[in-house]
C-alpha cells in the first residue's frame, strides 16, 4: 500500500541523507569576478565578434530596441525572454542563480530589488565598464536606485516619478476641487463618497510599493542601510504624517478595497468608481491599453503635498537592466544595456510609451510638449518631468526588500481589513523585517 | 504496519526452502530494477535531499553552514507554523465531515435505485472533479467578488450588502466551500462503487426479515463500505493538511486575509520562494510530512479496528 511504503522509505531516505551529508558540502562557488577594466575597445571588439545574449525583461518597448540593436550589429543575437513580471521573474532568476545554470546575461530588476542582488554579489559591478561616467545623464532618483555601496550595478531603464491621475469627469460632475494637499485629498474622498456611495477616491487594499512611496514623499526614511548594517524604524515624523492622514481614509472606509491590476480595478478606473490614482509616470500606457472606455476622462495633476505649497515627490516603480554575475558575454551584454538605456534605445522606448530615466529626454522640448490624446491632449510629461526633478534622492530600500514586501499584507494588511491601526501594522512589518534581517546575518539596529 | 492489510494475515506465507540456500538468484532484481531506479530518482532522492537541506542554513550574509537540528528546533517553536497547522486542523474537522457526509448521502441516494435520471445525476455531481483545481478556484474567486461577482450581484438583487466571502474571518469557509464542491463527487464515486459490490441477496434477506431502508443502511450498507469510508477519510486528511492550490490562487484576490503563512504548505512555499529560506522550508515540509503521516496512520488504525 502506498502509505505503507512511504513510511518505510522515509527511513531509507534518512539514511541516504546521512550518507549524503558526509560527502556533500555547502557548495562554495568561487565567484570568479575579476575587476579588470573593460575598455570601449573591448566592447567594440565584442560587438564585431558577435554572439548571442539572453535578456530577461518584461518591459514591452525592449522588443523594438533588441531588433534595432541586432540590425546595427550583424552577428549579434538578442534573445528577449519574458520570465514573468516583477516578483515572478525574481523567483525564476533566484532559482537560476541558486542552480548556477540558465542565468540570463541581462536581467530587468526593479530599483527596490536591486539592493538584494547587489549585496549578495549576484550582479556584475559595472564600474569597470565605465558606467560611473554616465551618472550625469540620469535623473537622481533612478541613479540612486542602481547604486549600492559606492558601486553601480545596473543602468536605469525607466522611472516612476509620481503624479496624481484623476477622473476629471467625476470631479466635474460632483464639483469637487482637484486636491493639492493630502488633507484636501481626504476632504475630496469624503465629498465624493457622500455624493456617490459606490465611488471611491482611490483603491488601496494594501500595497507595499505604494505605501513606501508615500512614506518617501512624506519625508520618512524607515530604512537606513550601510553595507550589511541595517536600521528599520517606522516611527519617524514622516511616517506619523502619513499614518495620520491615511488612517482617516481607512477609518471612514473611503478607499475602494480593490487590488490594482485586477478586473475590478480596470472596471473601476473605467466607470469612475475609482476616481484617482497616485502612481508612477509609467501609467499612461496602461491607461491607453487597459481602460480604453474612459479615454478623455482622465487628467494628470501634481502629486498632492503633505504640507501646503510643498513640491516633494517620490518614485513609484521603475527598473534597471543589470548583468547577473553568473551570466556570460559581459562585454556584449553591457553594450546592449548601454544602447538600450543610455544610447539610441532610449528614444525608441520613449516613442513606444516608456517613461525615461535620462535627463536629456526628460528635459527635451519634444518630450515635454507631447500631448496625450488619452488625457484630452494634456502635456502630461511636463508634470512628470517636474516630479522627477523633485524626488528626494536619499531614500533607500532594504537589501531584502523583495522579502519585506512579500510580508507587507501579512502585517500592514491587517489595518485594511480589521481594527488594527496603521501604526501598529507598520510596527509589525518592522518586526518581521528585523527578524528576517537577523536570521539572514545582517546587523539590524532596532 | 503490515497489520493494515488484513489479507496479509489471512494468507499464510509458504515456507521458502530457497531462503536459506546460497544460490541467490538476481533475476528478480532484473524485473524490479527499472522500477527501483525510477523510484529512487523521483521519490527517494528528493526526500533525501530535503533532509539534507534541513540540516544546513544558508544566509544572505555568511553563506552556508551546518546547523544540525537547529532548524527543527526553530520549527517546533515557530508560532506561524503552528498557527497554520491549527488552521488546516480546523479545516479538517469542519470541512471533511461535511464533504464526506454529502458524498455519502448522494452515494446512498444513487444506490437506493429510487432516483430518476441516476446516470445524469451521478455524472453531474462528479463533474467538478474533472475541472482542474486552478480553474475551479479562479471561477469561485470571480463568484465571490462583492463588487462585480455573483455575491455582489446577489447583494444588489436583494438590496442588502452580503458579507465578503474573502474577508479574513470567512475566507477559510469559502475555501472549504470550493474544496467541498470539487471533491464531494470524487468521494461519492468511491462510496458508490463500494456500494455496488454489496451482494443483493443481503438486501433481500433483510427485507424478508422486515428491515426498513434505514435499517438496511445502518446494518448492511455502512458496514460494507467501511473500507471505502476509511480510505476517503485518509485521503481527505492528507488533502486538508496539504491545502495549497485554493489559498495560493485566491491570494491575489484576498492578500490581507490569506497571509503567506496561511497553510503549512503555503508557508513552506513562501519561505522558499519569497524568503530564500530553502533550508528552513525543507524542515517545515518534513515536520509537516511526519505530522500528516502520524495522523493519517492514526485515522487508518482507528478505522480498521474491528468493532470500533
Amino acid at each position: 500500500m502506498h502509505k505503507h511504503s512511504r513510511h518505510l522509505l522515509r527511513g531509507i531516505g534518512l539514511v541516504c541523507a546521512l550518507a549524503l551529508g558526509s560527502t556533500a558540502c555547502g557548495g562554495s562557488g568561487d565567484g570568479g569576478s575579476d575587476h579588470r577594466a573593460v575598455s570601449a575597445a573591448d566592447i567594440r571588439a565584442a560587438l564585431k565578434k558577435g554572439g548571442t545574449i539572453t535578456v530577461w525583461a518584461w518591459e514591452p518597448t525592449l522588443e523594438q530596441v533588441a531588433a534595432d540593436f541586432e540590425k546595427a550589429h550583424p552577428g549579434v543575437t538578442v534573445e528577449l525572454v519574458n520570465a514573468g513580471t516583477g516578483n515572478e521573474q525574481y523567483k525564476a532568476l533566484q532559482n537560476a542563480m541558486s542552480a548556477r545554470k540558465g542565468v540570463p546575461d541581462v536581467a530587468q530588476i526593479e530599483y527596490y530589488a536591486m539592493g538584494q542582488y547587489a549585496l549578495t554579489k549576484q550582479l556584475t559591478d559595472l564600474g569597470p565598464f565605465g558606467a560611473g561616467k554616465l551618472s550625469a545623464g540620469f535623473s537622481p532618483g533612478p541613479w540612486n536606485g542602481v547604486k549600492a555601496g559606492g558601486s553601480v550595478y545596473g543602468l536605469p531603464m525607466d522611472s516612476g516619478p509620481m503624479a496624481l491621475f484623476y477622473n476629471k469627469r467625476v470631479f466635474d460632475k460632483y464639483r469637487i476641487k482637484v486636491p493639492t494637499t493630502w488633507d484636501e485629498y481626504v476632504d475630496a474622498a469624503r465629498a465624493l463618497h457622500r455624493a456617490d456611495p459606490k465611488a471611491y477616491i482611490t483603491n488601496d487594499a494594501g500595497d507595499a510599493g505604494f505605501t513606501t512611496s508615500l512614506l518617501w514623499q512624506a519625508g520618512s526614511r524607515p530604512y537606513k542601510v550601510d553595507g550589511t548594517k541595517v536600521r528599520i524604524d517606522f516611527s519617524d515624523q514622516g511616517a506619523r504624517t502619513y499614518t495620520g492622514t491615511w488612517q482617516k481614509l481607512l477609518d471612514e472606509k473611503l478607499l475602494a478595497p480593490v487590488n490594482s491590476w485586477t478586473d475590478d480595478w480596470y472596471k473601476g478606473l473605467g466607470d469612475g468608481t475609482v476616481a484617482t490614482l497616485a502612481t508612477g509616470a509609467w501609467m499612461p500606457a496602461n491607461f491607453a491599453s487597459g481602460v480604453k472606455d474612459a479615454a478623455g476622462d482622465w487628467r494628470v495633476a501634481p502629486l498632492p503635498q503633505w504640507t501646503a505649497g510643498g513640491r516633494a515627490s517620490a518614485e513609484n516603480g521603475g527598473s534597471a537592466l543589470a548583468l547577473p554575475e553568473l551570466g556570460g558575454n559581459e562585454a556584449l551584454a553591457y553594450a546592449f544595456v548601454a544602447y538600450a538605456n543610455a544610447g539610441e534605445g532610449v528614444r525608441t522606448r520613449v516613442a513606444g510609451g516608456a517613461f525615461p530615466a535620462t535627463t536629456a529626454q526628460l528635459n527635451s522640448e519634444e518630450f515635454q510638449d507631447t500631448g496625450f490624446p488619452y488625457f484630452g491632449g494634456q502635456q502630461a510629461n511636463k508634470i512628470f518631468a517636474e516630479s522627477a526633478a523633485n524626488v528626494a534622492d536619499d531614500w533607500s530600500y532594504l537589501p531584502y526588500q523583495v522579502y519585506a514586501n512579500s510580508v507587507f499584507n501579512d502585517t500592514v494588511g491587517k489595518a485594511y481589513v480589521s481594527g488594527t491601526r496603521l501604526t501598529d501594522g507598520l510596527k509589525s512589518w518592522q518586526d518581521a523585517s528585523v527578524e528576517y534581517g537577523d536570521e539572514q546575518g545582517f546587523t539590524v539596529e532596532k | 504496519m503490515t497489520t493494515l492489510q488484513p489479507r496479509a494475515a489471512a494468507e499464510p506465507r509458504p515456507a521458502s526452502p530457497r531462503a536459506r540456500g546460497d544460490r541467490r538468484s538476481w533475476t528478480g532484481w532484473g524485473f524490479i530494477g527499472p522500477f527501483v531506479a525510477v523510484f529512487a530518482l523521483v521519490f527517494l532522492a528528493p526526500i533525501a535531499y530535503s533532509v539534507h537541506l534541513s540540516l544546513y542554513r544558508t544566509r544572505l550574509i555568511g553563506g552556508t553552514a551546518f546547523v544540525g537540528l537547529d532548524n527543527y528546533r526553530q520549527a517546533l517553536r515557530d508560532d506561524q507554523f503552528w498557527a497554520a497547522l491549527g488552521r488546516v486542523s480546523l479545516f479538517l474537522c469542519v470541512q471533511v465531515p461535511i464533504m464526506l457526509g454529502i458524498a455519502l448521502l448522494v452515494a446512498l441516494a444513487l444506490d437506493s435505485g429510487r432516483l430518476y435520471g441516476r446516470n445524469f445525476f451521478r455524472v453531474s455531481i462528479f463533474l467538478p472533479y474533472a475541472v482542474p483545481a486552478v480553474v475551479a478556484t479562479l471561477m469561485w474567486g470571480f463568484m465571490y467578488g462583492t463588487r462585480f461577482g455573483l455575491v455582489g450581484d446577489l447583494g444588489d438583487a436583494f438590496g442588502v450588502p452580503l458579507p465578503d466571502p474573502l474577508s479574513p474571518h470567512l475566507v477559510l469557509a469559502s475555501i472549504g466551500n470550493i474544496v467541498t464542491w470539487e471533491f464531494a463527487g470524487y468521494n461519492m464515486l468511491i462510496f458508490y462503487s463500494a456500494l455496488r459490490v454489496v451482494p443483493h441477496s443481503l438486501y433481500e434477506a433483510a427485507r424478508i426479515d422486515g428491515a426498513g431502508q434505514f435499517r438496511v443502511i445502518t446494518a448492511i450498507k455502512l458496514p460494507a463500505i467501511r473500507g471505502a469510508l476509511v480510505i476517503a477519510t485518509v485521503f481527505s486528511v492528507i488533502g486538508s493538511f496539504q491545502l495549497f492550490n485554493e489559498p495560493s490562487i485566491l491570494q491575489p484576490l484576498a492578500r490581507n486575509a490569506i497571509t503567506t503563512d496561511y497553510t503549512p504548505n503555503y508557508y513552506t512555499y513562501s519561505l522558499s520562494f519569497s524568503g530564500q529560506q530553502h533550508n528552513y522550508s525543507a524542515t517545515v515540509a518534513i515536520v509537516m510530512g511526519l505530522i500528516t503521516m502520524v495522523i493519517a496512520y492514526a485515522v487508518q488504525l482507528r478505522g480498521m479496528r474491528k468493532g470500533a
